[in-house]
C-alpha cells in the first residue's frame, strides 16, 4: 500500500474540512473495500479520513413508518438489532448474508451504499425500501441516488451519515450468492407497502435498479404464482466468467419467486 | 503517527506509517507470528484477532485503526503452559493439519462462541466458518474441535 496521511476527526464538519484539504482525499469506515483496493493499488488516496471516531453515526431508531440507521451501523449490529428485526426483517436477514462473520463486524452500511458496487446487497434494498440517503450536504431520494456501476449522486466530500428506510408491510431479501465472494450474482430485494410494491435488482445489472414489469405484477397481486415466468431482459445484465446474461435474467425471476416466498 | 493499544493485556505505544496494517504491526514490529497472513484479501481468515473481544481480519484494519482498542491474537489466549479450552479442543480433536489456518480458526470460533454460546451444532459452526479457509483437512475436525472447545469454556467446566 503506497503511504498517505491519515485524519481521524470527531465531527462530520471536521472530516468534510479534512477531506477538502487532503489532496486526492478518501473516506474510510470499515474498510473492507477501500483497503483491499488501495492494497492493489486501485485506489492511491494522499489522505485518509477515518469516519470511525464520529459520535452517533451507529445509531438506529424508529418513529413511526421509518427506520433510521447510522451510516457506522456495521453488517453485523443490523443484523442482530432488535428494532430492525421487529420493523424490517427483511433488512435484518440481507445484513445477516453479507460476507462473512468477520467481514460483518467491520463492514458498513454507509460505506456500502457510497461505493455502490454493482454486485453489493444493500443497495436493493435502499432502492425498494424507497429510502432516503442523508448526508452531510442534505439528503437523496434512493430513485435519485444510485446512478450505475460504482456511482452515486454523492458530491465530492459529500458524507453519508444515514438511511431512512420507509417500513414496509412485508419484505424480503433473497440472493443468489457467489460462493467464493458472497457478492450477488443476482439479489432482490422485494417491499410490500399499502399502495404498491418495490422491487429492487443487484448483481446482475452494471448497477442497481427497478424491475417495473415485477412492481406491476406484484401490486396486483402479491404472490408467488403472479410473479411466476418472469425473467429480465438479457440485453440489459452482466456477462461474466461466473454466469451469462440470460442466467442472470432467469435467475432474476427465481429469486423473485423466492424474494415473495419470504417476505413477512 | 502513534498508536496507543493494549496487546494481549499489555498496554503500549508504538509508532506507525498510517499504510502499516494491523497484522503487519503485529508481525513484522513486534514479532508476533501467531497470526499468520494467507491471501492479504480478507477472504481466509488466517490473520483473525479479536479486537476489543470481537473477531476481525487483522489484514484490513490498519494498525492506526486500532488506536485505543484491545487486542487478542493466538499468544494471548494461553495462560503459561496451560492452553485455553478452544486451543486444546484443536490439539484433542486433530483440528489441524498442517496448522497455517489454525490461529484464525481458533479466534474464528472464539467468535461464535460470543455470539451463540456454548451449545453449538455443527450446521452453526460450519455456517460461521464460511470466512476461514483451511486447504488440508476439509473442516470436519476442526468443527469437533469448536463444539468441543465452545463446551469445554463454559464456565460450570472451567
Amino acid at each position: 500500500m503506497r503511504d498517505f496521511a491519515y485524519a481521524r476527526p470527531s465531527s462530520v464538519a471536521d472530516a468534510a474540512n479534512a477531506f477538502a484539504g487532503g489532496g486526492e482525499a478518501a473516506f474510510i469506515a470499515g474498510g473492507h473495500t477501500l483497503l483491499p483496493a488501495m492494497k492493489s493499488r486501485l485506489r492511491m488516496p494522499d489522505t485518509l479520513v477515518d469516519l470511525g471516531s464520529i459520535p452517533g453515526l451507529s445509531d438506529i431508531s424508529r418513529a413511526g413508518d421509518t427506520l433510521t440507521i447510522g451510516a457506522l451501523a456495521t453488517h453485523a449490529t443490523v443484523a442482530g438489532d432488535a428494532t430492525v428485526a421487529a420493523a424490517i426483517p427483511g433488512l435484518a436477514s440481507l445484513a445477516a448474508g453479507i460476507g462473512d462473520p468477520q467481514v460483518r463486524n467491520r463492514g458498513t452500511l454507509g460505506g456500502v451504499i457510497a461505493n455502490n458496487d454493482p454486485a453489493a446487497d444493500y443497495p436493493a434494498a435502499v432502492l425498494a425500501l424507497d429510502a432516503v440517503v442523508t448526508t452531510s450536504a442534505g439528503s437523496h431520494a434512493a430513485d435519485d441516488y444510485f446512478q450505475g456501476m460504482f456511482t452515486t449522486a454523492l458530491a465530492d466530500g459529500e458524507i453519508v451519515t444515514g438511511v431512512a428506510f420507509k417500513v414496509p408491510q412485508a419484505s424480503a431479501y433473497a440472493k443468489f450468492r457467489h460462493p467464493a465472494s458472497r457478492y450477488a450474482v443476482v439479489g432482490i430485494f422485494v417491499a410490500h407497502f399499502a399502495d404498491g410494491v418495490r422491487v429492487a435488482v443487484t448483481g446482475a445489472g452494471p448497477g442497481v435498479f427497478r424491475w417495473a414489469e415485477a412492481e406491476a405484477a406484484l401490486s396486483a397481486d402479491f404472490s408467488v404464482a403472479a410473479g411466476a415466468g418472469l425473467t429480465l431482459d438479457p440485453a440489459d445484465l452482466n456477462t461474466d466468467i461466473h454466469a451469462s446474461a440470460e442466467y442472470r435474467g432467469h435467475l432474476a425471476g427465481v429469486m423473485l419467486g423466492r424474494a415473495v416466498t419470504a417476505a413477512r | 503517527m502513534q498508536t496507543r493499544l493494549t496487546i494481549n493485556s499489555t498496554s503500549q505505544t508504538h509508532d506507525v506509517a498510517p499504510a502499516t496494517l494491523l497484522v503487519e504491526l503485529l508481525r513484522d514490529d513486534l514479532g508476533m507470528t501467531g497470526t499468520h497472513i494467507g491471501c492479504d484479501t480478507s477472504q481466509c481468515g488466517a490473520c483473525n484477532v479479536l479486537v476489543d473481544g470481537v473477531a476481525m481480519k487483522s489484514c484490513t484494519v490498519l494498525a492506526i485503526q486500532a488506536d485505543g482498542k484491545s487486542i487478542t491474537t493466538i499468544e494471548g489466549l494461553a495462560s503459561g503452559d496451560t492452553l485455553h479450552p478452544m486451543q486444546a479442543a484443536f490439539r484433542e480433536h486433530h483440528g489441524l493439519q498442517c496448522g497455517f489456518c489454525t490461529p484464525g480458526m481458533v479466534m474464528a470460533g472464539l467468535e461464535i462462541v460470543r455470539r451463540r454460546g456454548h451449545d453449538l451444532t455443527t450446521e452453526d459452526i460450519a455456517h460461521d466458518l464460511e470466512g476461514n479457509l483451511c486447504r488440508c483437512t476439509g473442516y470436519v475436525n476442526i468443527i469437533k474441535a469448536i463444539q468441543a472447545g465452545a463446551k469445554a469454556m463454559e464456565p460450570s467446566n472451567a
